[in-house]
């Protein structure tokens, strides 16, 4: 194990550990505030309870990706051929940042209804965005003498976009990837907040009403887990794909 | 004419303009112009590349070299002027020649045997045949058993070889060298410098080649063009006979080697 990792663990571990001492030194109550070694406790045997939420959420988070990807890649590839394009959608791409997502909840779910659509649709829509903007800036990025000598091989767009501004791109289509399953976890739940039936947002409702706050914390770190686990699959798949990227290169003062 | 090329008449002789365009060319550029907003780069440029000929353009940094294989290869527009291709007219020779520069550019993503191979790829060509003739190719050029590795994992000068099998790989008469060695470390270099002979000797191309390296330029060249920047003119021409591979230490090369740089210390 490498020294950062050892740091990061020890702070964490230190972290919980001054939350478990503090709260039972000054008595704190669990429905305020529960001590992190119940939270893991209830998180374990209550599993049976929380784990067919997760899936439910989990479900629309990976609905939500995929529909991101299938309509972000096109249009970042479209916008990337026609400038034109990206001119006329660029202010609706930024007014789709612009405005908190979050706040169009629950209208989603009034058109959407209670069920799952409506949160996958939040998920997809809070991803679309990076994917779609670091896609096309990594289309951008592509050195021009290398177009140029694609140009010059008498290359057709599709030949250029498969040969070359793909594989170009996907370390920028990853990096927004990255950024995108993070947060869609959230969108997912927020969605599960204005109205559902399933998920473990759903769950959070009931238990913070019932001030089963650590079953609330519970539902949190499964949720905690998941965006990690979406995150290291990403970062795995990167690995695989974008694999000249990340192996062992020679120095570049050894090159000659 | 002055006195260190009057001594060395024999070995290499100075030509004027009318010269030189005349017998067959394969590419010839007649008052090519080019400006960029009130910057003159090139103006009434002619050039005259014979087939088979090695021709280097030497000239100081920034004097529009560049922007000739520009113009040539169709990158960017010429202003005005004529480019003739095998006595015909054309816009850009973009199609009729291969292009390597001083970056290699391979792609990370392929093998050196996909890099070379991708001219072929993109052209459609047959896919056995043109794996057999850059695998003749690697082996020609020392990068047997380096096929399947990857840009990344070998040496600079190996990555240039694979560059210049893959300039092989279009099926040009033409090739425009820019710069194509000045990356490499000494030995790297003078060991790549025998292999550019080889696209003359052994492919039968003819060649345009810009560098700044004079001795490069004295070992390689049939005809030496020293260049005058902004805008780019031809300052003087050298038509150098001796045979190949040179070396260095011919006396005739050593004059003309400080002749040259007179020419372009004149400049600055």
């Amino acid at each position: 194990m490498k020294y950062p990792a050892v740091f990061s663990m020890a702070a964490i571990l230190l972290f919980l550990f001054l939350w478990e001492g503090a709260c039972r030194y000054y008595q704190v109550q669990d429905f305020i505030l529960p001590v992190p070694s119940r939270i893991l406790t209830v998180a374990i045997t209550r599993s049976a309870l929380l784990a067919p939420h997760a899936g439910v959420t989990a479900l629309e988070v990976l609905v939500g990706i995929l529909i991101s990807l299938a309509v972000a890649v096109p249009l970042a590839i479209l916008m990337f051929a026609h400038p034109s394009v990206e001119k006329a959608l660029s202010p609706f791409l930024i007014a789709s940042q612009a405005v908190p997502v979050f706040a169009i909840a629950p209208l989603l779910v009034v058109w959407l209804g209670y069920g799952m659509a409506s949160k996958v649709l939040m998920a997809a829509v809070i991803i679309f965005f990076p994917i779609t903007v670091n896609l096309l800036q990594g289309f951008k990025s592509c050195d021009r003498e290398y177009r140029v000598l694609f140009k010059l091989m008498g290359a057709d767009f599709w030949q250029s976009l498969r040969l070359l501004l793909w594989p170009w791109a996907l370390p920028h289509f990853f990096a927004g990837l990255k950024v995108g399953v993070a947060v869609a976890t959230i969108g997912a739940v927020i969605g599960e907040w204005v109205g559902a039936q399933k998920g473990l947002g759903f769950l959070m409702i009931q238990f913070n009403a019932r001030l089963q706050t650590d079953l609330v914390f519970a539902a949190i770190l499964w949720l905690s887990l998941m965006g990690i686990i979406l995150w290291f699959i990403v970062g795995w798949l990167e690995n695989k794909i974008v694999r000249w990227k990340f192996e062992n290169k020679i120095p570049e003062k050894d090159r000659n | 004419m002055d006195a260190i090329a009057k001594n060395h008449s024999l070995s290499f002789s100075l030509l004027s303009e009318h010269n030189t365009n005349k017998g067959i060319s394969i590419l010839r550029v007649v008052n090519l112009t080019k400006r960029f907003d009130d910057l003159t780069i090139l103006e009434n440029f002619n050039l005259t590349v014979s087939p088979n000929g090695f021709t280097v353009l030497i000239g100081p940094s920034g004097c529009g070299k560049s922007t000739l294989f520009d113009l040539l290869t169709g990158v960017v527009p010429k202003d005005n002027g004529a480019i003739t291709w095998n006595q015909h007219r054309v816009d850009h020779v973009g199609r009729n020649a291969a292009y390597m520069q001083q970056k290699d550019l391979l792609l990370p993503w392929f093998s050196l045997l996909e890099n070379a191979m991708l001219p072929a790829r993109i052209g459609k060509a047959d896919r056995v045949k043109s794996e057999i003739k850059a695998r003749g190719l690697f082996e020609r050029l020392g990068l047997a058993g380096f096929e399947n590795y990857r840009p990344d994992k070998v040496s600079g000068g190996m990555r240039q070889r694979c560059a210049l099998v893959r300039t092989l790989m279009f099926e040009y008469d033409l090739v425009l060298l820019d710069e194509p060695l000045s990356a490499l470390d000494a030995i790297t270099r003078y060991s790549l410098q025998s292999l550019l002979l080889l696209l003359q000797s052994d492919f039968g191309k003819s060649i345009l080649m810009i560098t700044h390296d004079i001795e490069e330029a004295l070992l390689l060249a049939d005809e030496l063009i020293v260049l005058t920047s902004a805008p780019m003119r031809i300052r003087r021409r050298f038509t150098l006979a001796s045979p190949k591979p040179r070396r260095m230490n011919d006396p005739f090369l050593i004059d003309l080697k400080e002749h040259v740089l007179e020419l372009l210390q004149e400049d600055l």
